[in-house]
């Protein structure tokens, strides 16, 4: 894997360090245990790693933005239903049921959290992030969003309705950012390049044109 | 249950804290363990309601010391640990010491790794009409179950707007205990931020929670 590496040879002293480790030594004896029950196999766990660090990530989400920017049709059947329209694309991600596309307009913007515990659309935007997982977001985000935002140097005007989604269930949600001014006939691929991550959590928003 | 876990609106845990170009995994294990808990509720092991009650169930100082990661696995250990599909004794010793019982769906071979990567329905076909429609004012039910659930604390008894029918799906509070997948109409429900926080909340703010029929009562 891409990000493998092993401190517990380097800091003894570590406190952090040697509970890491020994957190380690207890994930391999389970996996252990659990592949000779045959539970689980090993290669399979691989694969299952193997998919998330190089094929489910943002981009899939970024895409499907990009098609809703440059396609009214697409967008408004997104909107309707994001697992039926998503299907249609079948290059571009599989999806299963119950997704929701929330668009964002110059009256509302949108942002999702799970206060409950850590759901998320994986199959658009990948696992999430450490902070969206974190007790500061999932506590604040429902309360006090416009702090949230301002962690993120995001600033809305005063006026904007803030939409939270808690997502408590098995519906999962994918922000439609606004797309930028100036991004006139660009291709889907180009916009595809400014949706960012968070914009389609709705702690960020697509980056800036030059 | 009313655990560390159900944390909106709590106040204190501090500033967001976003990571420049975080790694999909912090360290190697976090990836096995993301692994194993996808294959042991793929193969019936366990289920995701199951999964989300033992990491409720963790102590609360261990919750809120641990990783994310380092919370899943305390929770799968418990897990198989508590249907005595594995004994403690056999995580401290590295290796099976006995038979274990079968799985529920079979084994789960490099061939279904596919298959789990879109995510399953948990649409189920409804017994009975919605009881509740989009534009009905209702309110949160004030429940405090030992149990899992999936009402947040925060929204217990305030009235809301049910704003869209989302089908008839498994319900996690009896899934979580395998008391069956107990299928209820689930709905989106619209909070306006000063009825959930008070007069000095922030008035732009609305907050929608998925609320299972049983959540909810006309208001």
């Amino acid at each position: 894997m891409a990000h493998d590496h092993d401190h517990s040879h380097d800091h003894h002293h570590d406190h952090e360090h040697s509970e890491l480790s020994e957190t380690q030594l207890r994930v391999r004896a389970l996996e252990t245990v659990l592949t000779e029950k045959g539970y689980v196999d090993p290669a399979a766990l691989d694969a299952i790693v193997e998919a998330y660090e190089t094929k489910i990530g943002p981009r899939n989400g970024a895409r499907v933005v990009a098609k809703a920017w440059t396609d009214p049709a697409f967008k408004q059947a997104l909107l309707d239903d994001a697992s039926a329209a998503i299907g249609t694309l079948g290059h571009v991600a599989r999806v299963g049921d119950h997704l929701i596309a929330v668009e964002n307009t110059p009256q509302r913007h949108n942002m999702v959290v799970c206060t409950l515990c850590s759901c998320y659309p994986w199959e658009m935007l990948g696992l999430p992030p450490v902070w969206y997982k974190a007790s500061p977001y999932r506590s604040r985000a429902v309360k006090d969003p416009r702090g949230v935002l301002n962690d993120f140097g995001v600033t809305l005007p005063k006026d904007t309705e803030i939409r939270v989604w808690d997502s408590t269930a098995e519906t999962r949600f994918l922000v439609l950012p606004m797309r930028p001014a100036g991004t006139e006939g660009w291709s889907e691929e180009r916009l595809a390049e400014i949706v960012t991550r968070d914009s389609m959590i709705g702690t960020g928003l697509p980056k800036a044109v030059p | 249950m009313n655990g560390v876990h159900d944390m909106g609106g709590m106040d204190g845990f501090g500033k967001v804290e976003p990571e420049p170009n975080e790694p999909t995994f912090h360290e190697q294990w976090e990836a096995r363990v993301m692994a194993m808990v996808r294959v042991m509720g793929a193969n019936g092991g366990i289920n995701i309601d199951s999964q989300r009650f033992a990491r409720e169930s963790l102590p609360p100082e261990v919750y809120l010391a641990s990783s994310y990661y380092k919370k899943w696995f305390l929770a799968i250990e418990d897990q198989m640990v508590a249907r005595g599909m594995v004994g403690r004794d056999e995580v401290d010793a590295g290796h099976s010491l006995r038979q274990s019982p079968p799985l529920k769906r079979g084994k789960f071979a490099v061939a279904d790794v596919e298959r789990v990567m879109v995510r399953g329905s948990f649409g189920r076909e409804a017994k009975a009409p919605a009881i509740f429609k989009p534009g009905d004012k209702v309110r949160a039910k004030n429940i405090n179950p030992l149990t899992h659930t999936r009402l947040p604390r925060y929204v217990r008894g305030h009235a809301g707007i049910v704003e869209r029918i989302n089908g008839c799906h498994v319900f996690p509070d009896t899934a979580a205990h395998d008391k069956g997948e107990n299928p209820q109409w689930l709905y989106t429900v619209v909070f306006d931020a000063r009825e959930l926080w008070g007069d000095d909340a922030d008035p732009t703010l609305k907050v929608s929670i998925e609320a299972f029929e049983p959540y909810l009562e006309k208001a």
